[in-house]
């Protein structure tokens, strides 16, 4: 072959990795403009009684803001009201999705299984919106009245998929070896699945509840029809409740409260980021 | 020689994967207590299938079937209960497989556990010590019994491996080809311990290695496309190999 073909295969590579570079770049640029944009507009908001204190009323916001004040209170009611549906979503999704999981892993050659596996991905496409408004049939009219449990159930459905998911897939690539081993002992599945595959498959099963919350942290159709909102600290399961995410669209639509937004705003990035980096941190240790 | 008892038999045993193709072919063989007894073949003979078939671990996959008997001291292996067969059949794997997320102590002990057979302090502590005293790691880990399994090296890992199947105190101990992913030092060690555990317990090992077969076993089997082709003391089958399949394989004609 010629210097100049060498030559110019050679260009041609390093043509292919500036566009590479660039495309990535391009993608990461919103990313990284969102991040931005959020942490200057909400950087000044943030201070302990944000957290500690709830919504103001609109009057006494407009009474601050005509003052020229900063306007008082914070989300201390929607951070109570995401942690109370969160937790009672985590409780009831992460032992049906371990075990949901655990089930397509063993029996993926079943009938039973493939369905239930296509389900699955059909609940992980399903959006939203229509999550909230079944559970609102389901759960919010039997009730007769809105609620944190309600919330909590619509969250637990959107976070099932995810926990199915990583499950089936962590405990798919754990050795055969080991599964083999533990019955090749004498222990019967049920143990082996629980004393050896399921602790080995702890760490990329933990990360997909990170990021199950993660992906459900910022939801706020299915809490439009569940949990409505609240605008004092409650700690009650069934009566309507406050979440972040609802908090910003109430900012969003009250002129007085807008500059909330993006303290509120910041707030939910910034766990989601630690999620993601503790679920990535875990990642990273688990496959050494 | 001295008297033979019979602990495993094999009568016309078959394995099959698909309707069509046997793996294993009507085995038929006898293995005596307290030996070593190699199984040698080419890649895809079915000694591995065959071995597997003793402690049940085709039950596992449905479109596996296994025919004929075995008889495991007179008794149908492949009518009994499968966790009781593997309770009196221990098994080591190619690739050494401790229980990642368990220590060195809970390895040791991971029979009883995934039994659900509870042990005092005490039991606990002297089946330790006998385990990894008899597969000579006890000098080397004792002090670090707390520390995961999957720190040790290699062969480390798989003497622990032995010493897990040793403390059910299995009638027989089944290896597919254990010192294969094992560097020579180490292997030496396993041979080794092997000679030395026959004592205890019938050992049945899949091997890879001629050699090998030649220095622990003292029956041999050599086996091709599926059928066991001859079995007999190890110093026959290689000073005096009867079929020309097992001269050919002796000789590295063939496999």
């Amino acid at each position: 072959m010629s210097t100049l073909k060498i030559k110019n295969r050679l260009y041609r590579d390093k043509l292919m990795l500036w566009i590479v570079c660039i495309l990535a770049a391009l993608s990461v640029g919103p990313l990284l403009a969102i991040l931005g944009e959020v942490l200057l507009r909400g950087y000044d908001q943030l201070s302990w009684s944000f957290f500690t204190e709830p919504t103001p009323t609109a009057y006494k916001a407009m009474k601050a803001i005509e003052a020229g004040e900063r306007i008082p209170g914070g989300i201390a009611n929607g951070i109570v009201g995401t942690m109370i549906m969160l937790g009672m979503a985590i409780v009831i999704a992460v032992p049906a999705g371990i075990l949901c999981g655990t089930f397509l892993a063993e029996h993926s050659n079943s009938r039973f299984a493939q369905i239930v596996s296509y389900l699955t991905d059909l609940l992980q496409g399903t959006p939203s919106v229509i999550i909230g408004i079944i559970t609102y049939i389901w759960v919010v009219v039997p009730m007769k009245g809105y609620s944190a449990f309600a919330g909590s159930v619509a969250l637990c459905i959107m976070m099932l998929p995810l926990i199915i998911r990583s499950t089936e897939e962590t405990l798919k690539i754990i050795p055969a070896s080991l599964k083999e081993a533990g019955l090749a002992l004498g222990g019967n599945k049920a143990r082996v699945m629980l004393k050896v595959q399921l602790p080995a498959a702890f760490g990329g099963i933990f990360t997909g509840i990170l990021l199950a919350i993660s992906r459900v942290i910022g939801e706020t159709a299915p809490l439009m029809f569940t949990a409505l909102g609240c605008s004092h600290i409650r700690f009650s399961v069934d009566k309507p409740i406050s979440a972040v995410p609802l908090l910003i669209w109430e900012f969003f639509n009250d002129p007085n409260l807008q500059e909330l937004i993006w303290g509120a705003s910041l707030f939910l990035l910034l766990f989601v980021l630690t999620l993601n980096l503790i679920a990535k941190y875990l990642a990273k240790k688990w496959n050494q | 020689m001295e008297s033979v008892t019979p602990i495993l038999e094999f009568k016309k045993t078959c394995v099959s994967y698909t309707k069509q193709t046997m793996a294993v072919k009507y085995v038929s063989a006898t293995i005596e207590k307290n030996t070593i007894t190699a199984i040698m073949g080419p890649s895809g003979c079915g000694k591995s299938t065959l071995l597997r078939a003793v402690n049940l671990m085709h039950n596992l996959y449905p479109n596996i079937r296994v025919d004929g008997e075995i008889l495991l001291n007179g008794e149908n292996i492949l009518t009994m209960q499968a966790i009781d067969v593997r309770r009196r059949v221990g098994m080591v794997f190619q690739r050494p497989a401790p229980f990642p997320t368990m220590s060195i102590y809970d390895n040791v002990l991971s029979g009883f556990t995934l039994n659900g057979i509870k042990l005092s302090k005490a039991e606990k502590d002297a089946t330790i010590e006998h385990c990894l005293k008899s597969v000579a790691l006890w000098d080397e880990v004792k002090d670090v019994l707390n520390k995961k399994g999957t720190f040790l090296s290699g062969g480390q890992q798989q003497r622990l491996c032995i010493a897990r199947a040793l403390a059910m105190k299995p009638d027989v101990l089944l290896m597919d080809e254990p010192t294969s992913a094992l560097d020579p030092i180490a292997t030496k060690h396993i041979e080794e311990l092997l000679l030395e555990l026959q004592k205890e317990v019938t050992i049945l090992i899949v091997t890879h290695n001629m050699g090998q077969a030649k220095r622990i076993s003292s029956k041999s089997m050599f086996m091709y496309l599926g059928e066991l082709v001859e079995y007999s003391d190890t110093e026959t089958l290689f000073s005096n190999p009867v079929d020309e399949r097992t001269k050919a394989y002796l000789t590295g004609k063939m496999g």
